[in-house]
């Protein structure tokens, strides 16, 4: 029993970094259905650009935090404006493929500047976040986890629900040629959804980094399990991606747990595949007939 | 008497459709295909040492589950992610047949080639009901779950040892030399595209084209959309099973490691540099791309065995996957058409020269 609560609250937390790093996958799908397949990559360079600024330059955590995803919104910003811009318009194979190519050329990059090893954060977070109930046992980084998921969650309901541009967002994805009709900007819309997607891929990256170290290798590979979160989740809605993590993360652990190691990562794609087959719009996504 | 040789006109007079479906339009295109398939088997083999041979082979295999891509990708529409997997689905295949069955080599791999045409057939099931980049999210998941298989199913596949094959021979010509595979790679890749090329000339290759260019009124034109994806994803595996059969007689002994998502991209990138539905563009691409990889190796291994710079060497590895990236995203950029239509572009220039229009 202790040890079904135990995974369950890791998967929880697990799950939760995994929703809010699908959730700025989403937002570039929903603003511009763009598939973006360097998403795995944009979290690694938000672990290392901290890594770096925290360990070289040797800056206060906070303000390494903040400087992390003050320059992860300009990398997404620029590598919009730069990659994806011209872009608009060309059929859906090019764009997988540039993302793709991105994802190649970032991972050489980090290769090349940080190396293949495993790094890890110099311990910074106080012991007095660890939970303790009875025989479980959180320790302080998976109740990290659960703040910032939650505060993050909470800082995008209320700039989507009030702010004058998180209401061109959900505008241009409700209806792109609407939106222009009606004076939204909606270039800057896409650019502003990307440098949003890298910023909370860089923190669920810091966070992720934080929990199992930092590898290039490692953290780029979580870009491909967000398909499985946003699938299940539906492809177009951010509360459903973060369900979406909580379910496959807490699938995660428990297959880890009770069945096998190896299995775990494996067992998210036949969970996508069984749900493309019976509802491919997910459990909280825009059902579209459209018929094949 | 000499028949007439036709030559290119200035403009476009097609007059009936046959005109349309020629695979060479004038008797020069027949020709020089002719003189280059003549010197590409009696000149290159034994012209190019060991090194230049194993490069030309990998081109060869390349080439062979390009053209296969295209023919899924290019002409009928369908992104998928998982063909490296197929590759390795053929792969272990011909393996099995070899080691377990002892079946000889000309069985061994175009019974492969069916085998995985049969797997196609399964991860295509799912085109049933979803389209776009909802099918290639569901290849990609296909690609991960073959790679699993291919690791864990260990009484088949033997795990991570993988398979060593016996020595191909064929009529009892041995074919562990780089030449001898040299024949039965490019006669294959010869035969692979005589059948893709006309391929698309029939009902099946335009009813592709059709689905690639409108789901919707190719369905209104009668054509049943379900199965000819179908058949596509099964034509295209079939392309890449022998390719992998062929990889593993080749290899000698195979493990699951090189058939992963990287590959499955490198395939997606040949076909994209070389040019979207054009199987001159998927040999094109397929050159390319093994010429990159190649090329960057090279590279790494010169800089790291002078004694001058080893350290720059080492840290350059990564520059491979930094390059690999960057020709894929330029090629989108600037020539989203591919190595095809550069060719293309290159041929006409000097045919229209001095008068361009």
């Amino acid at each position: 029993m202790d040890f079904f609560l135990q995974l369950l609250v890791n998967g929880i937390c697990i799950g939760l970094i995994y929703g809010i790093s699908a959730m700025g996958f989403v937002m570039i799908f929903k603003a511009s259905s763009v598939i973006n397949f360097a998403h795995g990559e944009l979290l690694a360079i938000g672990a290392f650009l901290f890594l770096t600024l925290v360990t070289w330059a040797e800056l206060p955590v906070y303000a390494a935090f903040l400087l992390t995803l003050v320059g992860s919104f300009a990398l997404g910003f620029i590598v919009e404006r730069l990659f994806l811009r011209p872009l608009i318009g060309e059929p859906l194979i090019e764009v997988i493929m540039l993302t793709v190519g991105l994802a190649s050329m970032f991972k050489g990059i980090m290769l090349f500047i940080w190396g293949g090893n495993l790094h890890t954060f110099p311990d910074f977070l106080p012991e007095t976040l660890t939970l303790q109930w009875g025989t479980i046992h959180v320790p302080p980084v998976y109740v990290a986890a659960l703040i910032i998921g939650l505060l993050f969650l909470t800082l995008f309901g209320l700039f989507f629900k009030y702010s004058s541009q998180g209401i061109f967002m959900r505008s241009v994805a409700d209806n792109q040629s609407a939106a222009l009709s009606l004076g939204v900007h909606v270039k800057r819309v896409f650019a502003l959804s990307w440098g949003i997607a890298a910023l909370v891929a860089a923190m669920s990256g810091i966070v992720l980094g934080i929990m199992n170290g930092i590898n290039v290798h490692e953290l780029s590979s979580i870009g491909l399990k967000v398909f499985p979160v946003v699938i299940l989740g539906g492809l177009d809605s951010i509360g459903g991606a973060v369900i979406g993590g909580i379910l496959i993360g807490l699938l995660e652990t428990f297959t880890g747990g009770y069945l096998s190691t190896s299995l775990k990562d494996v067992l998210p794609y036949i969970v996508l595949v069984v749900i493309l087959l019976v509802k491919p719009y997910g459990l909280f996504g825009l059902v579209e007939i459209e018929r094949v | 008497m000499m028949k007439k040789l036709k030559l290119h006109p200035c403009g476009n007079f097609k007059e009936r459709y046959e005109d349309e479906l020629h695979v060479f339009s004038t008797d020069f295109g027949k020709l020089s295909s002719m003189i280059g398939l003549l010197l590409l088997f009696s000149l290159v083999p034994y012209v190019g040492g060991s090194y230049v041979l194993y490069i030309l082979n990998m081109m060869g295999i390349a080439a062979i589950a390009a053209v296969g891509l295209n023919l899924l990708v290019g002409y009928t529409g369908q992104i998928s992610l998982g063909h490296g997997a197929f590759l390795g689905v053929g792969a272990y295949a011909a393996a099995v047949f070899a080691t377990r069955f002892s079946a000889p080599f000309w069985m061994a791999v175009p019974a492969a080639g069916l085998i995985t045409a049969f797997v196609g057939l399964i991860f295509g099931l799912p085109s049933l009901r979803l389209k776009g980049l909802y099918l290639t999210i569901s290849t990609l998941a296909g690609q991960f779950i073959i790679e699993y298989l291919l690791v864990h199913w260990e009484n088949v596949t033997g795990g991570t040892m993988g398979i060593t094959l016996p020595a191909a021979s064929i009529f009892g010509i041995d074919l562990a030399e780089d030449r001898s595979f040299f024949f039965v790679i490019y006669m294959s890749l010869a035969g692979l595209v005589w059948v893709a090329v006309n391929l698309t000339r029939t009902k099946y290759g335009r009813a592709f084209v059709a689905i690639r260019d409108n789901d919707r009124a190719a369905e209104g034109m009668g054509i049943p959309i379900f199965r000819y994806k179908l058949l596509s994803f099964a034509i295209s595996s079939c392309y890449a099973g022998l390719a992998g059969g062929l990889w593993a007689y080749y290899m000698v002994s195979i493990t699951s490691e090189p058939f992963n998502l990287l590959l499955s991209v490198e395939y997606i990138a040949m076909i994209i540099i070389g040019g979207l539905g054009s199987i001159a563009g998927s040999i094109y691409g397929a050159v390319f791309i093994t010429l990159l990889n190649e090329g960057l190796r090279w590279g790494t291994d010169f800089l790291m065995n002078t004694s001058l710079f080893p350290e720059i060497g080492l840290t350059i590895a990564p520059i491979r996957e930094f390059v690999f990236g960057l020709a894929i995203v330029l090629f989108i950029l600037f020539e989203p058409k591919g190595l095809a239509e550069v060719w293309r572009i290159i041929r006409s220039s000097f045919k229209l020269w001095p008068f361009s229009y």
